[in-house]
C-alpha cells in the first residue's frame, strides 16, 4: 500500500456535553475553535469545510461564523456516519489538490433542541407511507427491528444485549465526562424499564447536546504542526436499504459489510491488525452487528465474543472505550464522537487509554441502516 | 399502558404508490412483479428494483405470511397507545413489510418468530392500512 497521505492534526470536543445552553451551530463552532487551537492553526489557514445537519448550507454557516474563505465544501448528510464520510472525502480532496486544510465540524443540540428541529420524514416518502403510520417512534423502534431475529438465528437471547451494556459501562466508569458511569449488572440491565422489547433503557443511547471537530491536512504539512499526526490509513462508505424494514437481511447490514471491506482494502489491513475499535452504538445491537459485518468475528460469533470479554477492559479488542453512545454522549449523529475517541486512543491521551494503539477503527451507521462508513486511523503511515 | 397525544400519522400516496393504497381501500394487498425476472417486490415503484425492467405488473397478494421479527413498543408514537407490536412480516410471495400485529396480546410469549399471520385492514384517516393478525388456519 502507498503510505497514508493525509492526517488528522487537530481534534476536540465541545467544552461541555450533556445539557448545554447553546445552539447546534454554536456547539459546532465551539468545537471547531478548540480543534484549531489544538493544532495551532487559525481559521485563515482553513480552505475546506465540511459539516452535516438538517440545514442544507451548514458548511457555509460554520465558515461564515469563523471567517473562513473555503474553496471546498462538503455538506454530505447521511446521518450519524456523515462526519466519517466527510473525512474520507477530505482525504481525496487534499490528495488531489482541491484544498489543503479541511475543518470537519459537528454540533447538535440533541437534548435541548436549540437552533435546530428534529428530522420528520415526509408523509409521502417510503418511510412516511410504509413505516410511520404503524407507530414507529424513532431509532429505538427501527434500528431494533431485526434484533429478535438476530438473537434467534444465532441461538442467543436478550442477555447478550445486556452484556454489551455491562462491558461498555465499565469503560464509561473511566470516562469522567460520561453521563452513565455507575457500574451495572446484567440483571439490572434486563430488569430496567422497557423502551421497545427486547430493549430496556440502558440498552438505548443517552441523548445529549454536544459537538466535535477535526482538522485534516497532508501528512507532509502535519510534520510542521504540534500534535502527533493521526494518519488516515483507509476508509469506506456505502449505502444501505432506503428504509430499515426493507433491509435484505435484518440481522446484517450490507452497508456495514461494504464500508468495512473498502476501509480494510484501502488500508491494506485486516481485522486482525486492529488494536482498538469504536462501533457506533445508538442501540446495543449495533456493535454486535458491526463485529460480524466488519469481519472481526464470523457471522454468529459476536455474542460469544462479547460474553467472553474480548471487547471489555483487558480484552483482545477494546470496543467503545469512551463508554459509547450508550453511556457517554449521543447528540443524534454520533460518528464524530466515535472518531474523537479513536484519535485520543491513537495519540495515547484517552481517559481509558488502551496500551499500544497503532491501528484504530471507527465504524458508524447512517440513519436507520441507510448508510455506513468506516475509517481506519494509525499512528504511523 | 401509555397513550401519546397527537394525531396518528397518515400515509400520503404518490403517483407511484397510488395502486397500493387504492388496493388496500378495496381490501386487497397489492404487490408488483417483474415480468422479466419474475420477482415480486415491495415497496411500489414503476420499474423492477432488481433488473430495472419497465415490464412490471400489479397483482393481488395472498395476504398470508409469517412473523419475521418485531419489537413491542413501550414509548408510543403520537396517537398510539402502548404497548403495541411493530412487526416485520414476510409475505408468502417473498417481500417483507413493516406492519402492526393485531388480535394478540403484545407479550413475547404470544409472539414466536415465524408465527403464521394474515392480512386485515385498519382505517386510519383516509387510508386503509394493511395490518396482520395470527392466521386463523
Amino acid at each position: 500500500m502507498t503510505p497514508a497521505a493525509v492526517a488528522i492534526v487537530g481534534a476536540a470536543e465541545t467544552a461541555e456535553i450533556g445539557t448545554v445552553d447553546a445552539s447546534s451551530l454554536a456547539l459546532a463552532t465551539d468545537a471547531a475553535r478548540r480543534a484549531l487551537d489544538d493544532c495551532g492553526l487559525a481559521p485563515a489557514d482553513v480552505d475546506g469545510v465540511a459539516s452535516a445537519g438538517l440545514h442544507p448550507y451548514l458548511p457555509s454557516l460554520v465558515a461564515h461564523a469563523l471567517g473562513i474563505e473555503a474553496r471546498w465544501l462538503d455538506a454530505t448528510m447521511v446521518g450519524g456516519c456523515s462526519n466519517l464520510v466527510h473525512l474520507r472525502h477530505a482525504v481525496a480532496a487534499i490528495t488531489c489538490g482541491q484544498c489543503e486544510v479541511v475543518l470537519v465540524a459537528h454540533g447538535e443540540s440533541g437534548r435541548s433542541s436549540i437552533g435546530g428541529a428534529l428530522f420528520r420524514p415526509p408523509p409521502d416518502g417510503w418511510q412516511g407511507q410504509f413505516e410511520l403510520p404503524y407507530g414507529t417512534a424513532g431509532p429505538m423502534t427501527l434500528l431494533t427491528l431485526g434484533t429478535l431475529r438476530f438473537l434467534r438465528d444465532r441461538g442467543l437471547d436478550r442477555s447478550t444485549l445486556a452484556q454489551v451494556v455491562v462491558a461498555q459501562r465499565d469503560w464509561a466508569a473511566r470516562n469522567p465526562r460520561a453521563l452513565r458511569r455507575d457500574p451495572i449488572t446484567l440483571g439490572e440491565v434486563l430488569e430496567a424499564p422497557l423502551v421497545a422489547y427486547p430493549f430496556t433503557r440502558p440498552m438505548c443511547c443517552v441523548m445529549t447536546d454536544a459537538g466535535g471537530a477535526i482538522v485534516v491536512t497532508s501528512a507532509e504539512r502535519a510534520r510542521d504542526l504540534p500534535r502527533p499526526p493521526v494518519h488516515v490509513l483507509g476508509a469506506g462508505e456505502a449505502n444501505g436499504a432506503a428504509i430499515a424494514s426493507q433491509m435484505p437481511d435484518l440481522t446484517s447490514s450490507d452497508a456495514f459489510r461494504r464500508a468495512g471491506a473498502d476501509a480494510f482494502a484501502s488500508a491494506g489491513l485486516t481485522p486482525a491488525d486492529v488494536d482498538h475499535a469504536m462501533l457506533y452504538d445508538a442501540a446495543a445491537i449495533l456493535p454486535l452487528m458491526a463485529l460480524e459485518d466488519l469481519g472481526f468475528v464470523a457471522r454468529g460469533d459476536a455474542g460469544a465474543f462479547v460474553a467472553d470479554g474480548h471487547t471489555a477492559i483487558g480484552g483482545s479488542l477494546p470496543v467503545n472505550t469512551n463508554g459509547g453512545g450508550l453511556n457517554y454522549t449521543h447528540s443524534g449523529m454520533y460518528g464524530m464522537y466515535a472518531l474523537q475517541e479513536s484519535i485520543r486512543q491513537v495519540r495515547g491521551e484517552a481517559s481509558a487509554q488502551v496500551d499500544d494503539v497503532d491501528v484504530a477503527l471507527t465504524h458508524a451507521i447512517g440513519g436507520m441502516f441507510q448508510a455506513a462508513a468506516t475509517v481506519i486511523l494509525g499512528s504511523s503511515t | 399502558m401509555t397513550t401519546s397525544p397527537g394525531t396518528r400519522p397518515e400515509p400520503r400516496p404518490t403517483p407511484e404508490t397510488a395502486h397500493f393504497w387504492e388496493g388496500t381501500a378495496r381490501g386487497e394487498l397489492r404487490l408488483q412483479r417483474c415480468r422479466s425476472c419474475t420477482r415480486p417486490y415491495f415497496p411500489p415503484q414503476p420499474f423492477c428494483p432488481r433488473c430495472a425492467s419497465d415490464d412490471v405488473e400489479v397483482f393481488r397478494a395472498s395476504g398470508t405470511g409469517t412473523l419475521h421479527s418485531y419489537v413491542i413498543n413501550h414509548r408510543p408514537a403520537p396517537g398510539f397507545r402502548s404497548p403495541y407490536v411493530l412487526a416485520v412480516v414476510e409475505l408468502a410471495e417473498g417481500p417483507r413489510l413493516l406492519t402492526n400485529l393485531m388480535g394478540v396480546e403484545p407479550v413475547p410469549e404470544q409472539l414466536p418468530l415465524d408465527l403464521p399471520v394474515e392480512v386485515t385492514f385498519e382505517t386510519v384517516g383516509d387510508a386503509a392500512l394493511p395490518v396482520f393478525r395470527p392466521s386463523a388456519r
